[in-house]
């Protein structure tokens, strides 16, 4: 690892103001980083993958606590570990779908250190991101892709570009995605909130930005809608082996329901393009219609209408749709988990 | 990729503390240092293997604060003030810790490279408490990789010891 110089924030101010003029280096290689575990961000400066100057510890800061909030829903410390956060007992009963989803990702090991708000900003694991020897836009932008004339078998099917065909490689935010959560983040330009279906981007012509958070703004928190379909929901994750590996395709599916009937529907997938995938247009074909399977198939090609398969990943494609009927009809309790 | 600035000349190290092995110490850090650098370099303590380096084997699994984690993806500069505990201090009195004592009994090595990473996760396991079953006990070890393929007595072990230690919580 190369040499950087460190400092703890004691406040979120303080960090801000540390990272302040950040945000017009880009993401590609900002000088300046917040580490929160470091899971991700350590992996990736062994690699030399990012080279910052400077590192700023948000560990320190006091963003360790799920509360309440007023209208009934959780707020998630950002600085909150995955495994507290899967373990905490509110969340377990309310948010079932968030607890699985953690679970399924990562090791024990990892979720003991890895944060939640750095869970959001994890970076792909593209092989040839992580190759500093190959093209690469989202590393160096505008020096080519290896991976779309390459091996492509882990990479995106849904809304990629000529630019990045990776993928966002977090299972909680597929969750996080499905249940509507919100960003609260903090910069130099004060307080804002970010829904989660802006929070992550394609990549379109500039695949160096994950997000669309600046390199200057603290996460602090995610809130979670009152909403948590406790009682109807599944996620299923599909990968290489039965645990520790990232997904291949993954399904993050909850319905309500009276009777048989749907009433309402979340529906977003992991693995399959540069961020959750989260189908709002598949949901309303969901809403009103019998829990079947019949309901569940035509819903799962939908959502793969616009998909395109690489070399390798072509698979991925019949999977998803596949996977989408099996979790929709685990949801609905048609199968077991 | 080019440096945008010239990297600073001198990076101070920087003075922490930490209690390893029940023993404190004032340790000088340079910040790039991770725990299994520190742990394994600076002060011989070798029970804690280098597997893979980025997170993906668990050899070199430690416990901090009594937690479970993967020391070869920690800054040592960020566990100020934190309790280490590696390989070398589960024994109490001389006496070694009953789930050392179950890795011997269920024959649950072979080469020993991934041992100390899964008998320092087993105890961060059975302290979590989120075990109830074999099947619980194999998908949280998950962690911890052995290419001799010890699994099946490694999950025997760690049940072992789980159950006859009971549910802390
Ligand atoms: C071997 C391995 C297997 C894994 N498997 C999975 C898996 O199956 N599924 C899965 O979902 N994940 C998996 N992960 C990834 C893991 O979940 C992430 O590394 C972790 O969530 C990142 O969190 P962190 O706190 O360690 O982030 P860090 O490494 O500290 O930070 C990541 C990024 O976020 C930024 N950052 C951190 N916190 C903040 C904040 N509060 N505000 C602004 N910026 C911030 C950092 O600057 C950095 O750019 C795996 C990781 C490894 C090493
Ligand atoms: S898919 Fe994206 S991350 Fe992978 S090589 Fe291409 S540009 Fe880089
Ligand atoms: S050496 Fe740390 S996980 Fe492999
Ligand atoms: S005993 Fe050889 S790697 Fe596990």
């Amino acid at each position: 690892m190369r040499a950087f110089s460190y400092t703890r924030a004691d406040s979120v101010g303080a960090a801000v103001q540390e990272a302040a003029g950040n945000a017009s280096i880009g993401d590609a290689s900002p000088l300046t980083k917040f580490i929160g575990g470091g899971t991700n961000l350590i992996d990736l400066m062994k690699a030399d993958v990012l080279r910052p100057h400077k590192l700023i510890d948000l560990t320190r800061l006091p963003l360790k606590e799920i509360v309440e909030r007023p209208d009934g829903g959780l707020r998630l410390g950002a600085l909150v570990t995955n495994a507290d956060t899967a373990y905490d007992k509110r969340v377990a009963a309310r948010y079932p779908l968030l607890a699985r989803a953690i679970l399924a990702g990562a090791s024990a090991q990892l979720r003991n250190v890895a944060t939640d708000g750095g869970n959001l900003l994890q970076r792909t694991r593209c092989y040839y991101f992580y190759d500093t020897a190959t093209a690469c836009n989202k590393r160096q932008p505008g020096s080519g892709c290896d991976a779309i004339e390459g091996i492509n078998r882990i990479h995106a099917v849904l809304g990629t570009s000529e630019q990045c065909i990776a993928t966002h490689p977090s299972d909680m935010c597929v969750a996080l995605a499905a249940l509507a959560a919100t960003v609260n983040v903090t910069g130099a330009e004060g307080d804002r909130q970010i829904a989660f279906k802006d929070f992550h981007r394609l990549p379109g012509e500039t695949p160096d930005l994950d997000t669309n958070l600046k390199a200057d703004e603290v996460i602090t928190s995610i809130d979670l809608p009152a909403e948590g379909f406790a009682n109807n929901f599944t996620y299923l994750k599909i990968r290489d082996r039965a645990s520790y590996a990232f997904a291949l395709v993954s399904v993050a599916a909850a319905l309500t329901l009276d009777g048989d009937t749907i009433t309402d529907a979340r529906l977003a997938l992991g693995g399959v393009a540069h961020k959750p995938w989260r189908d709002e247009q598949a949901e309303q074909m969901l809403v009103g219609k019998p829990a079947t399977v019949d309901t569940f198939k035509p819903v799962a090609a939908f959502v793969l209408r616009d998909a395109k398969g690489y070399e390798h990943n072509a698979f991925k494609i019949t999977l998803a749709q596949r996977a989408i009927s099996k979790a929709l009809s685990q949801a609905a309790g048609l199968e077991s988990v | 990729m080019p440096a945008a600035t010239p990297v600073p000349a001198a990076i101070a190290s920087q003075s922490i503390t930490l209690t390893i092995n029940g023993q404190p110490q004032q340790l000088d850090v340079q910040p790039w240092t991770v725990l299994l650098d520190l742990l394994r370099n600076e002060l011989d303590l070798t029970g804690t293997k280098k597997g893979c380096d980025h997170g993906q084997c668990g050899a070199c699994t430690v416990l901090v604060d009594g937690n479970r984690v993967n020391s070869c993806l920690l800054l040592a500069v960020m566990q100020d003030g934190r309790e280490i505990t590696t390989i070398e201090g589960l024994a109490t009195g001389g006496v070694i810790h009953p789930l050392q004592e179950a890795f011997i009994e269920h024959d649950a090595f072979q080469c020993g490279y991934c041992t100390p990473g899964q008998i320092c996760s087993g105890v961060g396991l059975i302290r979590e408490g989120h075990a109830k079953t074999a099947d619980d006990v194999r998908e949280l070890m998950s962690g911890n990789l052995c290419r001799c393929g010890c699994y099946p007595n490694i999950v025997k072990a760690v049940d072992d010891v789980r159950i006859s230690e009971g549910d802390p919580k």
